[in-house]
């Protein structure tokens, strides 16, 4: 077909939420076959995103493919609403499909998320995106992605079992504290992306939709409501979270994830909510941790607001340099099955 | 000639809010989701499984009719222009498969269950029926908290079985789509089905 240039220039006109409607199309299969397998990693063909892919091109593509206009999406990355990363991706949807953004979680239909569960537990109307970087939990023990796929297919899982044992051997306990395995449903054993092992538990019987999505390694998988979905463990090394000596520093919420904040040079630290809009939202109605502002006017000078840019303890690189912000990026190098745990 | 049903008035926004229903029929099986559309497919292929249709085949999912559905041959043209699927007579090579009359519906050993290392190339199939009648069968798996209570009409003779042997097949085996007037129910293969 012929066209007659008139030339003008086009202007750049998207389709809802980015992508085309054949590739939402596939995503979308991939998803529905992803659900009725629970754990299990369905192979899609990825498409280039406009961001590099420790952006969470994955976690996008599900995104824009589950999306739609009365949808209300929230981002966040290691807990955070406000990281270069958190707001590139929501800034993306605000312009791409318009759809109403909000940092509240129990405001969201959406959440995609990098490493996180938020403190707030989900509900049953709304979805979980995971950005993924490598899905596979086997990959560390075994390169080749034909013998992997062989082995989920045979339910031998037995590696993974010496691997973590092989950790108690040396530790004296189960080191992994990032992307710990579960096993999803009594079948297959999943990576559930570098989220603490805190946050395991909280992927047993979750009433909401899990769905996570690797955009460089092309995989799907997901997590129904209400499944069961267990750490790997042994009877005499039984799984255990993570905990914390002091409640956050901000609110003086316990028994959630906290994050080491250095205050100065001088060793000056606390610890604070990961989630944000946790910490927030305790604030707002009054609860106050040993390092909060007074109630009444004057604020303390060490502390100018959570700045996600002096969480970095320890220091590791960030995956790709895009991270705005410098917390243990955990983009499936360091910390995976039988490396160290940075946290207590 | 006769003229082609249209299809989606708006295809965008449409198909995602299609498949939304059917990701929250899969992922809450047996329970009924709200599905509207306005399309009029030529009959015997109802207006939900014509939307289903829509939304998640192409010219990457070859698609198989039943016998009273491939009898009409204005069915297989609309399907086929809308959305560009081949139709297969073959219904292991199907990645959809459309069934009008559950009664006589092939059985599922005739799909394709997918392999052991690529369980998901499997056929999903979408059967037409005429309501949810909430009993008969109880479900639980995930997605279900505890056990529910579901039942649909028409059903094959043997269904509770027919889903048993599918579930013995995990992580192979065929997912139902069951479309009935302005919803849609999900029975995924990971559902154990038995009789209430
Ligand atoms: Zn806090």
């Amino acid at each position: 077909m012929t066209s007659h240039h008139t030339g003008e220039m086009p202007a750049i006109r998207y389709n809802f939420a980015y992508l085309d409607e054949q590739t939402k199309r596939m995503i979308r299969r991939a998803i529905l076959k992803a659900i009725a397998i629970p754990g299990y990693q369905v192979p899609f063909a990825a498409r280039e995103m406009p961001m590099p892919y420790g952006w969470g091109t994955g976690g996008v593509q599900v995104t824009a493919a589950v999306l739609g206009p009365h949808d209300v999406l929230k981002v966040i990355d290691q807990g955070a609403d406000d990281t270069t990363n958190a707001v590139a991706i929501r800034g993306f949807f605000e312009k791409t499909a318009g759809v109403a953004t909000t940092t509240a979680t129990a405001e969201a239909t959406i959440i995609q998320t990098r490493h996180r569960i938020p403190e707030t537990p989900l509900g049953e109307e709304q979805i979980l995106v995971y950005q993924v970087p490598i899905p596979e939990p086997l990959r560390f023990l075994e390169p080749r992605e034909t013998e992997t796929r062989q082995l989920h297919a045979l339910e031998e899982y037995g590696l993974m079992h010496v691997k973590l044992y092989e950790d108690i051997a040396r530790h004296g306990h189960i080191a992994t504290t990032y992307a710990y395995p579960v096993e999803v449903a009594g079948r297959y054993v999943m990576d559930p992306s570098p989220i603490p092992k805190f946050d395991n538990p909280k992927m047993d019987d979750c009433p909401a939709l899990q769905l996570f999505g690797a955009g460089r390694e092309k995989r799907i998988y997901a997590i129904p409501p209400h499944t069961r979905v267990r750490s790997l463990d042994f009877e005499d090394h039984p799984f255990a979270v993570q905990r914390f000596a002091k409640p956050c520093a901000l609110c003086a919420a316990s028994g959630v994830y906290l994050d080491e904040v250095i205050l100065d040079d001088r060793g000056g630290r606390m610890f604070v909510c990961s989630d944000t809009d946790y910490c927030a939202g305790r604030q707002a109605q009054g609860h106050r941790g040993e390092m909060a502002a007074p109630a009444a006017g004057q604020a303390l000078d060490v502390m100018p607001g959570l700045d996600p840019g002096i969480h970095g303890v320890p220091p590791v690189l960030p995956a790709q340099g895009v991270d705005g912000r410098d917390k243990p990026g955990h983009d499936g190098v360091s910390d995976r099955v039988g490396g160290a745990g940075g946290m207590p | 000639m006769q003229e082609l049903a249209r299809g989606f008035a708006d295809p965008v926004l449409e198909a995602q809010d299609v498949f939304r229903a059917a990701m929250r029929a899969l992922s809450r099986p047996g329970r009924p989701q709200r599905l509207v559309t306005e399309l009029a497919p030529p009959a015997p292929l109802t207006p939900e499984a014509a939307a289903l249709a829509l939304a998640l085949c192409d010219y990457e999912t070859p698609v198989f009719l039943d016998a009273t559905l491939a009898a009409e041959r204005a069915v297989g043209d609309f399907l086929a222009f809308h959305t560009g699927a081949p139709i297969t007579a073959d219904p292991g090579e199907a990645r959809f498969a459309f069934i009008s009359n559950p009664l006589e519906m092939l059985d599922f050993s005739a799909f394709a269950p997918g392999s052991p290392e690529f369980p998901d190339a499997s056929t999903t199939l979408v059967l037409q029926i005429t309501g949810f009648t909430g009993r008969g069968l109880s479900l639980e798996g995930p997605g279900i908290k505890g056990r529910i209570g579901f039942g649909a009409a028409p059903l094959p003779a043997g269904f509770a079985a027919r889903m048993a042997a599918n579930r013995a097949l995990f992580p192979r085996g065929v997912d139902l789509l069951l479309a009935g007037a302005g919803e849609v129910a999900g029975l995924p293969r990971s559902t154990i089905v038995g009789e209430d």
